[in-house]
């Protein structure tokens, strides 16, 4: 196995900053107070996690009020979809969202479906786009939530947020943003995109795992998710994840002092890794839009070749890159983001996702493209149709 | 010299951790890996589970992976095992015939996508956790198939389809061994396998009734038809030729006062044809799809000990080249349920000789042979 390790799946999870590290330590051990506890050491955790929800709606645009600590992103996308769709029944039972929303947004319609709710998945275009006209065009007088993605996990595509929150406000309809792969990358401001939910997760940028927030605007009715005790003001009970929250906070300050000269950075890596690798490896494929993406996003379709075999390859020279969602790489098909922009089965099993980030330098880019070329070259030696390609028997 | 690559097919099963482990001590360096192999399952499915491959399995080998200190993989095999098993396995019994898809996993699943997929990446060879022997005879210039040391866990007949060129590049390190010593060095290991059940009948037929999961699997109505015996007289009716095997007694569903076997199954007719014990006995078979392993072709005919199921006892036969690449097998003593579909395979003492997949049993090869 190699030596060297170059991490290049940002977008599955990122390491934890030593600046947040730092700030989250005395809350395992000093600092434990529970923070409903009315005592000095109760009084400090509760005002570190009062601090922690001030950078968050700092970083988003938001209100203190308005933001809710949870156990992950997946927690804050069920909780803002099934909260909302089910305050809201008398309203309506009709949810919009799209093809290629995340599992956690997906499987959560999937089962209100299977609760008597009707969702419509809106198409998105070869890039990955859904138009505002298209969800214009779908909003019922029974649609009571229109969940969208700010930014795609597996291609990076960025959707047109305010453009579209533009017309659920006039609509009228509660509009869900999960945001987790956004935050930290995308400049985000849920007052002037009218966001009305807006789920994220401390682990994408720097942050803890097993922590996340959700931002439900005042006014928007959403049934709690968790009952017990009146943590979160009586809206998600469970006792703080004190060190999470505090990491959480520290972390999301952080990703929106830098963002500029962040995404500056992640660009000049995922532009170059892009144009060398399209010039030097043949029938390739770049996934997802040339520039409305995240700026460490890079997702290609290598044709002739399984991107199972290309990872463990990648894994033995030591990148770390995925196929797609890290979360499902344990059903091993064929990534549905990719099946919804239009690529067919087997190209979508060729698909590389590599996703940049602060650690990163154009060395790494460097390797990559000194063992990239030789991996998808040693895989296509074994596919017949590329030989027959090859030989001109077979147009592609 | 760099050291050689290994992948080994991890179930998470004793025999195929203990190969991993055999093999890292002989200096290989070793990649695990669990093919995935089953369709996609229900939630209900999942939580009943079990076999050689399920995603119990996948836990179980990554343990032994992290155990082994190996580096661990999930390759995907599903479209290739639906393929040359699983809709196999279907055609062949709504062909009237009796299928084994162990054999059909072994030489498409194993030693052909999982054998190409390391060879694509690079990795010399791949492993697996059989009861056999793989030697290169320098005489014959030819890899030879052995029985395991221990004969009674012997899979070779599972095996007989490997190639030269498959063989070449598989290792089967525990047919060396015998299935307690195996045990031992998984406890010795410390393999938190070391008390696992050894895994048996179909993987992905979980509660073993073929006749069902044929009729879900199939793209045809499976229609009842009639039980006749050799003259052709109804004596019932049958739910369906795929929940019938020749040699059955069981489950006919009839009384007629005397037990009954099925000796045949017309397909075209959808009827099941029923014996008494005697009719259940051939002395002759043809079989085709051969393929041989001690020597090079069939051109003159050979003694052999033959086995015609994985259960079956060896018997004295002699095999006789035919036209077509097929050949015919003639026992010196008639043999108990002759079943097209099944494969006969060739034994010379311990040495795999080779096989093919049996067509029709004959009622009298010796007759055959004076033609």
């Amino acid at each position: 196995m190699s030596e060297r390790v170059v991490y290049l799946d940002h977008a599955a999870t990122t390491y934890v900053k030593p600046e947040v590290l730092e700030e989250m330590l005395p809350y395992f051990s000093e600092k434990f107070g529970n923070p409903s506890s009315i005592y000095s050491l109760g009084r400090e955790t509760k005002k570190a996690v009062e601090e922690a929800r001030d950078r968050v709606a700092a970083a988003l645009g938001a209100e203190s009020r308005e933001i809710f600590f949870t156990g992950s992103g997946t927690e804050a996308d069920n909780w803002a979809i099934k909260g909302a769709a089910y305050a809201n029944r008398k309203k309506g039972n009709h949810i919009i969202t799209t093809a290629i929303e995340h599992h956690a947004v997906l499987h959560t319609c999937q089962y209100l479906e299977s609760e008597g709710f009707e969702v419509t998945y809106l198409p998105v275009d070869e890039n990955g786009l859904v138009s505002p006209q298209q969800v214009a065009d779908a909003i019922r007088p029974d649609t009571v939530l229109v969940s969208i993605m700010f930014a795609n996990n597996e291609i990076g595509t960025i959707q047109p947020i305010a453009e579209i929150g533009k017309i659920t406000r006039e609509k009228g309809v509660i509009f869900h943003t999960d945001a987790v792969q956004a935050v930290g990358n995308v400049h985000i401001n849920v007052k002037n995109m009218n966001i009305d939910m807006l789920s994220l997760s401390a682990h994408k940028f720097y942050g803890p795992k097993g922590v996340g927030a959700l931002y439900i605007r005042k006014g928007i009715k959403v049934t709690n998710f968790l009952h017990g005790g009146a943590q979160e003001r009586g809206r998600r009970a469970s006792t703080e994840n004190i060190a999470g929250i505090v990491g959480l906070g520290k972390a999301i300050e952080l990703a929106t002092a830098n963002i500029d000269a962040y995404n500056k950075k992640l660009i000049e890596l995922r532009d170059r890794t892009i144009d060398e690798v399209m010039k030097r490896i043949p029938y390739v494929r770049l996934n997802g839009d040339r520039y409305k993406r995240l700026p460490g996003n890079v997702n290609f379709s290598f044709e002739f070749i399984e991107g199972e075999s290309l990872l463990l390859m990648l894994d033995m020279k030591g990148i770390a890159a995925s196929s797609g969602s890290a979360c499902t790489s344990g059903s091993l098909d064929p990534s549905h983001v990719l099946l919804a922009i239009g690529l067919p089965h087997e190209i979508a099993h060729g698909s590389l996702r590599i996703t940049f980030g602060e650690e990163n330098t154009q060395e790494d880019v460097d390797y990559l493209l000194e063992v990239l070329p030789d991996i998808v070259g040693r895989l296509r030696e074994m596919s017949p149709l590329y030989e027959k390609v090859k030989r001109g028997e077979k147009n592609v | 010299m760099a050291r050689k690559k290994v992948m080994v097919g991890m179930s998470g099963g004793v025999d195929s951790s203990v190969a991993a482990a055999l093999l890292l001590e002989q200096g290989y360096d070793v990649i695990g890996v669990t093919m995935q192999i089953w369709p996609d399952m229900s939630e209900e499915e999942r939580r009943n589970e079990g076999g050689c491959c399920s995603l119990s399995a996948v836990d179980d080998a990554r343990r032994v992976a992290n155990k082994l200190g190996i580096p661990y993989y999930v390759l995907n095999f599903k479209d290739v095992f639906q393929k040359t098993v699983i809709d196999y396995f279907t055609r062949e019994y709504l062909k009237g015939r009796t299928p084994n898809p162990c054999i059909a996993c072994n030489r498409h699943v194993k030693f052909g996508a999982m054998l190409d997929k390391a060879a694509s990446m690079g990795i010399d060879y791949i492993a697996t956790g059989h009861y056999a022997r793989i030697e290169y005879n320098p005489d014959l210039g030819r890899y030879m198939l052995r029985k395991s040391v221990t004969e009674r866990k012997d899979q070779t007949y599972a095996l007989y389809n490997l190639t030269q060129a498959q063989l070449a590049r598989t290792l089967m390190p525990i047919g060396h061994y015998t299935k307690e010593r195996v045990r031992e060095i998984a406890k010795e290991l410390g393999l938190p396998v070391a008390s696992k059940p050894d895994s048996q009948e179909i993987c992905f037929v979980e509660d073993n009734d073929y006749g069902r999961f044929i009729t879900e699997n199939a793209d045809r109505e499976i229609l009842p038809g009639d039980f006749v015996d050799t003259e052709g007289n109804v004596l019932g009716r049958h739910k369906g030729i795929v929940h019938y095997t020749i040699g059955q007694r069981k489950g006919l569903g009839i009384a007629l006062g005397k037990p009954m076997f099925v000796i045949d199954i017309d397909v075209e007719k959808n009827r099941v044809i029923l014996g008494d014990e005697t009719e259940v006995y051939d002395d002759a078979l043809i079989a085709d799809d051969l393929n041989f392993i001690s020597i090079e072709t069939l051109e003159k005919p050979i003694r052999v000990k033959a086995k015609i199921r994985y259960s079956s006892k060896e018997a004295d036969a002699t095999v006789f080249p035919e036209t077509d690449g097929r050949a015919r097998v003639v026992f010196d003593v008639p043999q108990r349920a002759i079943t097209p579909g099944q494969s006969v395979v060739f034994y010379d003492d311990d040495i795999v000789v080779g096989g093919g997949v049996i067509q029709q049993s004959l009622k009298s090869g010796k007759a055959l042979r004076k033609e």
